[in-house]
């Protein structure tokens, strides 16, 4: 757990280390919600082995969810967010049984295919989803009084819902449930032979990581006041399970770098304009091919391997 | 060597067990008993349908016909985790380690059926979960001090040598507090100092309390530990017996590299 | 009605075929290389923008296709050369970012050269439609079938009757056993995707008179193209090819029967109640794990 208070700390302090308040409430609260969905992500493809190109459906449903509950039947924020959470919950849980029997590349196929069903019913559905053109007028969330309605406060409330979503995610991997999924992906035979329910055990994880998504779908819908499709497409799925990937696939803390690492690649490359898909991709390809097993990791391989030598050359 | 061994009460009664894999009998009605508390060992050469067996004992693949009973009670059909939780644990041929893990966790997973926490209180990390990490833990801990792996607890399985992670597999299973353990060839790729040290452990979990059925092609620890032996040869039962009886049956040398009679003995 | 519904169906097996190939340059390289190449759809793409913009140059047509076709093989063996033969045997995940981002960088390049318009290439054979039992007939369409029902025949052809296919295929079923035996491996894997992007690239020329072309065309025909290999089971040439006509048709007719707006949606569904049912594709086998 010390790198929980470690990263609570950073959280804390960085408002006060007097950096340009556009990183903080604009990059900080969008890492924090890439942190939210990359942490879910990562219990069903970092511990549990399961891929999903998929993912931003659920991120959407929690968005469209809270949009048209708040806007269309006025109801409060809290109680479409669990709406929200609850309806994502139970399609995982649906779907998690046929889809999760699958491996490898069907499994792929599966899970980009229920994203692109979600995404043509976004732009199609438009007398609920308001189509191509999105939902506006997303009221301020409204927390038992307390409006959520500047920036500083949003990101009072993204840093307390990502240390929420790490500690959660932290406890479930060092637990009998934590173990259970690793074995799955380990020797998901051997997991079945020491007594583990394997299509329970990944049944679970799709739910609860559909559920991180669900939530921070809702909080963005919020803090936009706008949805629209195209913050759930293909390219948002895949750019997902890109951050779980660059962070190792291995550790909590791992996907969350991710997060971070292409949060500001994003920020970074907009000065690129017409140039930026050529260099993201490019970026994808050089990383993955020189460090298969993530950024996280690598570097972390690095920096041992460098004070290995630094040591071994002192008498 | 074991007089005792025809009066216990059968812990695993295998009747009539049959698997065909695209026409091939694999298993052509195969019938034994293990008497509880002792080391059972099934040999036979390659093809034999020793790990088919096994497969079928663990619910792994799903035999055509015939009954496993474990105290009475059927296993056949049941998946793989029920048969587990029946009291059934094994090792592996070929490793089958949580090699993301390390060796405690992959021991602690081995404990996975004496435990309870759900997701919920797994998220929440309610002061009960921990109460119940600290026993899974010692759970753990004391499989690897049965199998002196203690040192070895801290590392990731992935790093140790071959022999020890065959000896974690053991551990992992022995977490389970099984009543049968199945052992498949525990000793291929051993060195002989590390066969002697299995040898030990195998007696040691048998005094245990645990009814051991071992898959072997190592002849000299076979017939130095095991109580009973059964002998498979193209998916029948061939012999079945004491280690003694067994060495002198001329079916069983005949189907042993054509008479060999040394490959039977005991160095 | 049954007119319409032979439109469906004549429209539905136009588009089918061009899945069929995107799906069958997937097979391939999946067989040569256990990698799903996300960047065939950007083949696609490429030899329709390269087969416009060279015939905006003045080459006749026949002539701009085959140098378009050329170009695009061209990038699919730099494309194996950078990108998968130092990636071998990375986990799955990793390939597939790793051709996802070759993906990006393909687009990208095509968003510099040729901006975000939408570009067209003329008929080869002329626009005027022809009549079948009511429906009608695009002369491309006829293009269409019969260079696809030409080129399956010859990779059929090339896997059952030469040497250097039945090599190809050796490497997809044990690449160890293949190299042991004298097999170069590596020339394999550049065959597979030369050959792929060929095929992609034929694809998109094919097709470019009928739909029009841009940077990002290749996104969804490659996702198609995808799932035409997965429902015929992934790494079976001639499933991918049934794979493809099946998607095609059934997202034509619904199109046409229920929404045009929901044919995508429809194919997917297609797909998920395929592997729902058939876990390894209408014609793949399950592969036995051995413990």
């Amino acid at each position: 757990m010390a790198g929980f208070y470690l990263f609570a700390a950073a959280v804390l302090l960085l408002p006060w280390l007097g950096i340009d308040p556009y990183f903080i409430t604009v990059v900080g609260v969008a890492a924090g919600l890439h942190i939210i969905l990359a942490v879910g992500l990562n219990l069903l493809m970092g511990y549990a082995g399961q891929i999903s190109l998929g993912h931003a459906a659920f991120f959407a449903i929690g968005a469209y969810a809270s949009a048209i509950l708040t806007t269309r039947y006025a109801w409060p924020g809290l109680l479409a967010l669990a709406a929200g959470l609850v309806l994502a919950g139970s399609i995982a849980w649906l779907l998690a049984r046929p889809i999760l029997r699958l491996h490898g590349h069907y499994l792929a196929m599966a899970t980009l295919g229920f994203g692109v069903i979600a995404h043509v019913i976004m732009v199609q559905a438009s007398g609920w989803t308001g189509g191509p053109d999105g939902l506006g007028g997303i009221p301020p969330l409204n927390l038992f009084g307390w409006v959520v309605d500047s920036d500083t406060r949003w990101y009072a409330v993204m840093a307390a819902a990502t240390l929420l979503a790490l500690w959660l995610s932290l406890n479930i991997i060092d637990s009998r449930i934590g173990r259970a999924l690793r074995a799955v992906r380990g020797s998901e035979f051997a997991a079945q032979i020491m007594g583990i329910d394997t299509a329970r055990a990944k049944t679970q994880v799709f739910v609860v990581s559909a559920l991180f998504a669900a939530f921070a779908g809702s909080l963005f819908a919020h803090q936009q006041s706008f949805v629209s499709p195209d913050s759930f497409n293909l390219a948002i799925s895949v750019e997902l399970v890109t951050m779980v990937v660059i962070g190792g696939m291995a550790s909590t803390f791992g996907a969350a770098f991710g997060a971070i690492a292409l949060t500001l690649l994003r920020e970074g490359l907009v000065v690129f304009e017409d140039y930026e898909m050529l260099i993201h991709g490019a970026l994808l390809m050089v990383v993955m091919i020189i460090l298969p097993q993530g950024l996280f990791v690598g570097i972390g391989q690095g920096l041992r391997r460098v004070l290995a030598l630094v040591l071994s050359r002192q008498p | 060597m074991n007089s005792a061994a025809d009066a216990c009460a059968p812990l695993l009664t295998v009747s009539g067990l049959e698997q065909s894999f695209g026409g091939v009998m694999a298993l052509a009605g195969i019938d034994f008993q293990v008497p509880a508390g002792l080391i059972y060992a099934v040999i036979g050469p390659n093809g034999a349908g020793k790990t088919t067996l096994f497969n079928a004992l663990c619910g792994f693949c799903q035999p055509a016909a015939g009954s496993i009973r474990l105290d009475g009670r059927e296993l056949l059909g049941q998946p793989p985790y029920r048969i587990a939780a029946a009291g059934v644990a094994r090792t592996f041929q070929n490793l089958q380690l949580f090699f993301n893990m390390s060796v405690r966790e992959n021991v602690m997973v081995g404990a996975h059926l004496r435990a309870h926490t759900g997701l919920l209180a797994a998220a929440l990390r309610l002061p009960r979960v921990r109460a119940e990490e600290d026993r899974l833990r010692a759970w753990a801990d004391d499989a690897l001090t049965l199998c002196d792996l203690s040192a070895w607890a801290e590392r990731p399985a992935a790093v140790l040598p071959y022999g020890l992670m065959k000896r974690v597999e053991i551990a992992r299973a022995l977490a389970a507090q099984p009543r049968l353990l199945l052992l498949d060839e525990p000793a291929a790729g051993l060195n002989d100092t590390e066969t002697l040290d299995l040898r030990e452990l195998i007696t040691r979990i048998r005094a245990s309390g645990v009814t051991i059925l071992l898959v072997e092609h190592h002849m000299p620890l076979v017939m130095s530990i095991a109580d009973r032996l059964l002998v498979l040869d193209y998916g029948c039962v061939l012999a079945e017996g004491s280690p003694a009886v067994i060495q002198a049956d001329p079916r069983v040398i005949a189907a042993y590299l054509g008479g060999a009679e040394s490959c039977l003995d005991v160095e | 009605m049954p007119e319409q519904l032979l439109q469906f169906l004549v429209t539905g097996v136009t588009v089918g075929a061009v899945y069929a190939l995107v799906g069958l340059g997937f097979a391939l390289i999946y067989n040569a290389s256990d990698v799903v190449n996300f960047a065939q759809g950007e083949f696609v793409m490429l030899g329709a923008l390269l087969a416009i913009a060279l015939l905006g140059t003045g080459l006749s047509l026949p002539l701009a296709a085959l140098a378009a076709i050329l170009i695009t093989v061209l990038v699919g063996l730099l494309l194996e050369r950078v990108a998968i033969e130092p990636a071998l045997g990375a986990p799955v995940v990793s390939t597939i970012i790793i051709t996802i981002g070759a993906a990006m960088v393909l687009r990208g390049a095509a968003l510099l050269l040729w901006g975000k318009d939408f570009h067209t290439l003329p008929s080869f054979s002329g626009d005027a439609p022809l009549n079948l039992g009511g429906a009608t007939l695009l002369p491309q369409s006829l293009w269409v079938l019969g260079v696809t029902a030409l080129l399956v025949l010859l990779v059929r052809a090339f896997f059952n009757r030469t040497l250097l296919g039945k090599a190809l295929l050796a490497c997809s079923c044990n690449r160890a056993a293949a190299q042991l035996v004298g097999i170069n491996v590596r020339v394999m894997l550049r065959l597979a995707y030369g050959l792929s992007a060929g095929l992609g690239a034929v694809a998109g020329i094919l097709i470019a008179p009928i739909t029009f072309s841009s940077y990002d065309a290749g996104v969804m025909l490659g996702l198609k193209g995808f799932s035409a290999a997965i429902v015929g089971g992934i790494g079976h040439p001639l499933g991918a090819v049934v794979g493809g006509l099946l998607l095609g048709v059934l997202e034509a007719l619904g199109a046409g029967l229920i929404s045009s707006g929901y044919k995508d949606a429809i194919a997917f569904l297609f797909v998920l109640m395929v592997l729902f049912f058939e876990p390894t594709g209408l014609f793949g086998a399950a592969s036995a794990e051995r413990v």
